[in-house]
């Protein structure tokens, strides 16, 4: 039933449409609709970390030691959360130096040097060859197995097939012909492959939901939940120890040692080293990425444990590889639909892992391994050829197959001896070897070209001695002895046992002893070197690149001459004709200039030609291309020590400018609000000096008018003259009444107004103020309705003023009210804390737009141009000044039936007073 | 400036605290035979330990710093 004939149709069509979506993501891109720029494509691509290692292996590694397969995510996990720190800084520095591979990276750091760039790309070679011969056989395996269905018999010893036989030689061409299609189709600048990360984003989710299928199937489908496992596994002998794994001596340092190991691969792994950094769109995604891709590694093994311990409930002690429960359960239940799903999950998790490391691979081998030697070969004559896109292109595809097939020979070499995990192990503690250059050469300036190549080639070598070299023994080809008594039969070189260390296991032992060797060379390097030219100003562009842009301070670090036509001449042989001519472009626009032709051949151009060409060939080999192409006059140590000295002074200067002005503008803008106040402030004075002067001329106007009547007409009759005399004091009184309010107002204003607080009664207050005003009423024949609350407390206010206050507002409804028909309502209640006196009135209200100006001096509400106003015009605003002297508010609001209210609150009694 | 020390700081502090829940001395207190809804501690443990990082991790970034 699931014979070749399905299983491989099945496999070709699933990587078909992975290459079909690749395409179209491509394609996409190219029209400037990227597929991948969102941070959730970003996390699952991420998830290429997740290879046939977690399918298949975490199983095996959970059925021998219970939790031990989970430090390889708990590690992750942990370096999320510095992520954003550490990642975002790469990231930034990649982006600027356009670097493309972690050769390029540790290369360009240490002054581009093309022998730290080579050293990087061996041993990322030859670290990951064992992690790629992981997934050969973890494919070969699982379809060797899966054709057999519905039997379950694990296949031959690899070593005893003929090549032509063996499946993994097939899945290995198959595997380098993908490789090539998806990351060698055509040449980018940037090694951008947007449909790659499509493909992979979408294989995270196949092979997650492949996985949880299949622990779900195990879990509730087989057994009755998780419960049911674990309860079997505790009276299980073979099982019970695994419930509690951590009581084996030396289990705690292992955990630790792989958390740390591998909180190091998923940043120097070279595949997550491109997904994570190359193929960053935006460096924001790391927010979202930093917790998804942990929830997702936590998701991915939720059925780990259960579907171990179930393989071993079902199948018993030794009969099947835990390795293959994955796949071998849902067969042994005749689940010939889910088998093939497994099969096709397992396939994503390997294939995903194999494309994008050998890609990564190809590009470091091409770029800083090979080009460099070519270049320099001058029988060549090799950077005089016109156009050697095809032939970087040619070099790729040729890693990529040979990079596959060094994994191939692995695997029949050594493929046998290990389990997924132990295999994979290998190559992280390989790829840690790269911590402390780049982690050193992100923040620490003193560290040297010759601390880095020391560092490494010490952790590379005690890496071969104890991990690689012990791995060919144990398959049989290197004598037995070489393990087990030690090289030439000295006991303390044993491989395993270095100097005489027992007790660790030997990826604990390999970790220890390579980085004790690799951060002791590269620090004691370091310190006893002294870093070159070149090497001096990379590091500060490394270290500061949140400091300053480095765009400036690599052109201040070059002194020499160039050719414009020789440059782009240079770009075009490697970037292409027509896209060297677009970057040329672009960068004269971006200086403001019209047409590149304007461009001049200095240290900023030679920096940018550079950075370009880094992206196409690599740091090292676009710094050997410039520097035979263009005349450099080398700097002395002094000179870069003083521009560096000098970028880093003017950098604290800007700072410093930049804190000083804005700190000014914060000045100037308080200024000018103060400025702008009192200009208002002189204004309304004016305004005042000249309303006052008004409204006192028209009373004055009117006296003297009449006054000059009775002077001059001695013989009027006495009834005339008595009216006249009566409109004379009616004047004077308002005169009187108007300066009074005057000078009263000015009292207030500036705070010398005189008050007589006394205890007292708010109802005969305003009882005072109603017979003091009843006059008024019955003029105009106005209603007058009280209604106080009864048991309303004493204030504290001055009496006088308070009468003065509810008179004002008792003329004032009088005023407005029409005659006759007038109704005005005083009302006294009293709330939390407060008093509250309102007259309210059935007049005709006032506007909303008016209820805030009422209150300012000599604003009336209403056209006072064309109405007689009222009265002075003072009255309100002196009240309000009473009112709040005594802690209290006045405000109006309009009453629903038309009308206004006008409303004080003074606060009840006052604390202090109260306990006296 | 393009930092945002506060997260930066919230989540050197996460990184400590992960170190200090998935590591040694807190793992031998759940490294024996007891079980948390049948499933064996020290697997619950590990599992609920990882989910509150994640978690963790996920408060941390989520607060911008100061453009």
């Amino acid at each position: 039933m699931l014979s070749d004939r399905v299983v491989i149709p099945a496999a070709l069509a699933y990587l078909g449409a992975l290459f079909a979506l690749a395409y179209y993501a491509d394609r996409r891109a190219d029209r400037g609709r990227s597929l991948i720029a969102n941070p959730y494509i970003y996390a699952l691509s991420l998830g290429v970390y997740a290879t046939a290692w977690t399918f298949y292996g975490s199983v095996g590694r959970a059925a021998a030691n219970g939790v031990g397969f989970l430090p390889i995510y708990l590690g992750p996990t942990l370096m999320m959360a510095l992520w954003w720190m550490v990642m975002r800084k790469i990231i930034r520095i990649s982006k600027a130096h356009r670097i493309t591979s972690l050769a390029d990276f540790v290369s360009s750091r240490y002054g581009k040097s093309a022998l730290l760039a080579g050293l990087v790309t061996v041993i990322a070679v030859v670290g990951v060859i064992p992690y790629i011969a992981l997934q050969l056989k973890a494919v070969s395996t699982s379809y060797t197995i899966l054709v057999r269905y519905p039997e379950i018999a694990m296949p031959a010893q690899a070593a005893a097939t003929p090549i032509a036989a063996d499946t993994a030689f097939w899945v290995a061409l198959v595997l380098a012909a993908f490789s090539i299609l998806f990351g060698t189709r055509h040449l980018d600048a940037s090694e951008r492959h947007e449909g790659l990360v499509a493909a992979i984003a979408l294989e995270s989710i196949v092979k997650l939901v492949a996985f949880l299928a299949v622990g779900a199937f195990v879990t509730y489908g087989i057994f009755d939940g998780m419960g049911d496992i674990f309860g079997r596994a505790a009276a299980s002998a073979r099982l019970a120890p695994l419930l509690a794994p951590l009581a084996v001596t030396g289990a705690y340092s292992s955990w630790a040692w792989l958390m740390l190991l591998s909180a190091l691969a998923i940043m120097f792994l070279p595949r997550q080293f491109q997904v994570a950094v190359v193929e960053n769109v935006d460096e924001d995604h790391l927010r979202k990425a930093v917790w998804l891709f942990p929830l997702y590694m936590l998701a991915i093994n939720v059925f780990v444990v259960p579907i171990a311990f179930g393989g071993v409930l079902h199948f018993g002690a030794d009969a099947v590889d835990p390795d293959t429960f994955v796949l071998t359960l849902p067969m042994a239940r005749q689940q010939p639909a889910l088998a093939l799903l497994v099969f096709i999950g397992g396939l994503s998790a390997a294939t995903g892992m194999v494309i994008v490391e050998t890609i990564a691979l190809s590009t470091m081998v091409c770029n800083d391994l090979v080009m460099p030697v070519l270049l320099r070969l001058r029988p060549l004559r090799l950077a005089e050829r016109a156009d050697l896109s095809r032939l970087l292109l040619a070099i790729r595809r040729g890693a990529i197959v040979a990079v596959i097939l060094l994994g191939y020979l692995y695997f029949r070499l050594a493929g046998d001896a290990y389990a997924l995990v132990a295999i994979g192990l290998i190559s992280f503690a390989a790829v840690a070897q790269f911590a402390p250059a780049v982690l050193g050469g992100i923040y620490w300036k003193g560290a040297t070209r010759r601390g880095a190549l020391a560092g490494l080639a010490a952790g590379f070598a005690v890496w071969l001695y104890t991990l690689l070299l012990p791995s060919f023994a144990k398959s049989g080809w290197l004598a037995g002895g070489f393990l087990r008594d030690g090289p030439w039969g000295v006991a303390l070189l044993r491989p395993h046992e270095f100097l005489g260390l027992t007790g660790l296991d030997e990826i604990t032992h390999a970790m220890l002893w390579s980085m004790i060797a690799n951060v002791g060379a590269y620090v004691a390097v370091s310190v006893l070197t002294r870093p070159g030219v070149a090497e001096q100003a990379q590091a500060a562009r490394f270290v500061d690149i949140f400091r300053h842009g480095s765009e400036g301070l690599a052109a201040h670090l070059w002194k020499g001459s160039a050719s414009l036509p020789e440059l782009n001449a240079l770009l075009a042989r490697f970037l292409g004709p027509a896209r060297a001519a677009a970057a040329v472009a672009e960068f004269a626009q971006r200086r403001g200039l019209s047409a590149p032709a304007q461009l001049a051949a200095d240290a900023d151009f030679v920096h940018f030609a550079e950075t370009a060409l880094a992206g196409a060939i690599g740091g090292a080999s676009a710094r050997i291309m410039v520097a035979a192409t263009v005349n450099e006059e080398s700097l002395s140590a002094d000179e870069v020590r003083a521009i560096l000295d000098e970028a880093s002074q003017l950098i604290a200067y800007s700072h410093q400018l930049e804190r000083k002005s804005s700190e000014l503008e914060a000045a100037t803008a308080e200024l000018r609000a103060a400025n702008a106040r009192l200009q208002e402030l002189d204004r309304m004075k004016d305004d005042f000096v000249s309303t006052v002067t008004h409204e006192l001329r028209t009373p004055l106007t009117s006296i003297r008018a009449f006054s000059e009547i009775l002077h001059d007409n001695p013989d009027l009759d006495a009834a005339e003259r008595a009216r006249f005399l009566a409109i004379v004091i009616k004047e004077s009184e308002r005169l009187t009444r108007l300066i009074n309010q005057v000078l009263d107002l000015a009292k207030l204003d500036s705070g010398r107004a005189e008050w007589t607080v006394a205890e007292l009664d708010l109802k005969e207050v305003i009882d005072e103020a109603i017979s003091a005003t009843s006059q008024l009423f019955r003029d105009r024949n106005v209603a007058l309705d009280t209604h106080f609350d009864g048991n309303a407390p004493r204030v504290h206010a001055d009496r006088d003023r308070l009468m003065q206050v509810i008179i004002n507002l008792l003329s004032n409804a009088v005023k407005f009210v029409a005659a006759d028909s007038g109704r005005v309502v005083v009302a006294l209640t009293a709330g939390a804390g407060e008093l509250r006196v309102s007259v309210a009135d059935n007049g005709p209200g006032i506007p909303v737009g008016d209820q805030a100006t009422i209150f300012e001096k000599f604003r009336q509400a209403g056209d006072t141009m064309t109405a007689k106003p009222h009265g002075t015009g003072l009255g309100l605003p002196i009240s309000r000044q009473i009112i709040e002297h005594f802690g209290g508010r006045l405000w109006v609001e309009n009453e629903a039936g038309g009308g206004a209210k006008f409303v004080f609150a003074l606060p009840a009694g006052r604390p202090a007073d109260a306990a006296a | 400036m393009s930092k945002s020390p506060l997260s930066i700081q919230r989540l050197v502090a996460v990184f400590l605290a992960g170190v200090l829940l998935l590591d040694y001395p807190l793992l031998p207190l759940f490294n024996g035979a007891g079980t948390w809804f049948g499933i064996p501690s020290l697997y619950a443990y590990l599992f609920l330990a990882w989910a509150i990082l994640v978690a963790l991790i996920a408060a941390a970034v989520r607060h911008r710093g100061p453009p």
